[in-house]
């Protein structure tokens, strides 16, 4: 009998994943925050962390009828970084906004360390279980 | 790793934004440097950024597509420009490097314009600053995991 990571961390280290790169495209908006013509982009969190998810659990994942059959990778790619809508428009065609990039990333930051918490409390718990002492 | 590349990109920020505090006070401080020529006057230099485009051919053919192979990595200066604002012609007779018509060109530099640039630079660069220390403890939390 062994534990099945996947199933004992559940929903948290594909969040965690997903947080710490969200973090770097909001960083890089920031970073790009003076730069004539350029976009602010943003994911869909929502809908990356379900497609991950999906592509996870064993029961929806794509038939294999052949021995060469090779297991579907979730591809994300350039469709998957929208661009943000910008509350006021720039006259030298950036999309930044400062005020609304910073609150993103800190919330990402929080949510980022609730998973984590949440991830690490997991852990704990395994451990206790694996000890067997209270 | 998406959390180290967090790192290059507020570095990259922060690099940008010192070469423009830089030029702000190379501005400010030539602001009042007198000549008796138009071409040998300073002229107010502005940096021009740009963000950096990651190349496919650097993300290579790795299996493990992660958002950052399709987002650009930061800003970088793509050159410093010299300002093509018409220069600041006075009437100052007495000073020693007036031509002969008694004229003296002052550099086209507009210090309240500075000035909003200097805040400006300078607001930018502790941004970075703050993004980066955030990545610092998501990436130190993510060492201590399971302790």
């Amino acid at each position: 009998m062994s534990i099945s990571f996947e199933k004992a961390l559940g929903i948290h280290d594909s969040a965690l994943i997903l947080r710490s790169q969200r973090a770097s495209v909001l960083a890089n908006n920031l970073a790009n925050a003076d730069t004539p013509n350029f976009k602010a982009r943003d994911i869909d969190f929502q809908q990356l962390l379900k497609d991950r998810m999906r592509l996870q659990s064993d029961t929806i994942a794509m038939a294999a009828t052949h021995a060469r059959h090779q297991p579907g990778a979730l591809q994300a790619d350039d469709s998957q970084l929208l661009y943000r809508t910008p509350q006021q428009a720039s006259v030298d065609g950036n999309t930044v906004e400062e005020q609304v990039e910073h609150a993103e990333f800190m919330q990402n930051t929080l949510a980022y360390q609730a998973s984590f918490e949440f991830l690490n409390s997991t852990f704990k718990g395994l451990k206790t279980a694996i000890r067997g002492e209270l | 790793m998406s959390l180290g590349s967090i790192f290059d990109i507020a570095g990259s920020g922060m690099n940008a934004q010192s070469i423009r505090l830089n030029t702000t006070a190379s501005n400010l401080a030539n602001a009042q440097a007198a000549s008796s020529s138009g071409d040998a006057v300073y002229r107010g230099r502005h940096p021009v950024f740009a963000s950096v485009q990651k190349s496919v051919l650097d993300s290579g053919f790795d299996t493990d597509t992660d958002l950052n192979n399709s987002s650009s990595a930061g800003v970088r200066v793509l050159g410093i420009v010299e300002s093509d604002a018409p220069l600041q012609r006075r009437y100052e007779p007495h000073h020693p490097q007036a031509d002969e018509e008694g004229y003296v060109f002052y550099p086209n530099v507009n210090v309240v314009e500075e000035m909003t640039n200097m805040i400006s630079a300078s607001r930018s660069f502790q941004m970075n600053v703050e993004v980066m220390n955030s990545a610092k403890q998501m990436l130190q939390r993510a060492l201590s995991l399971g302790q």
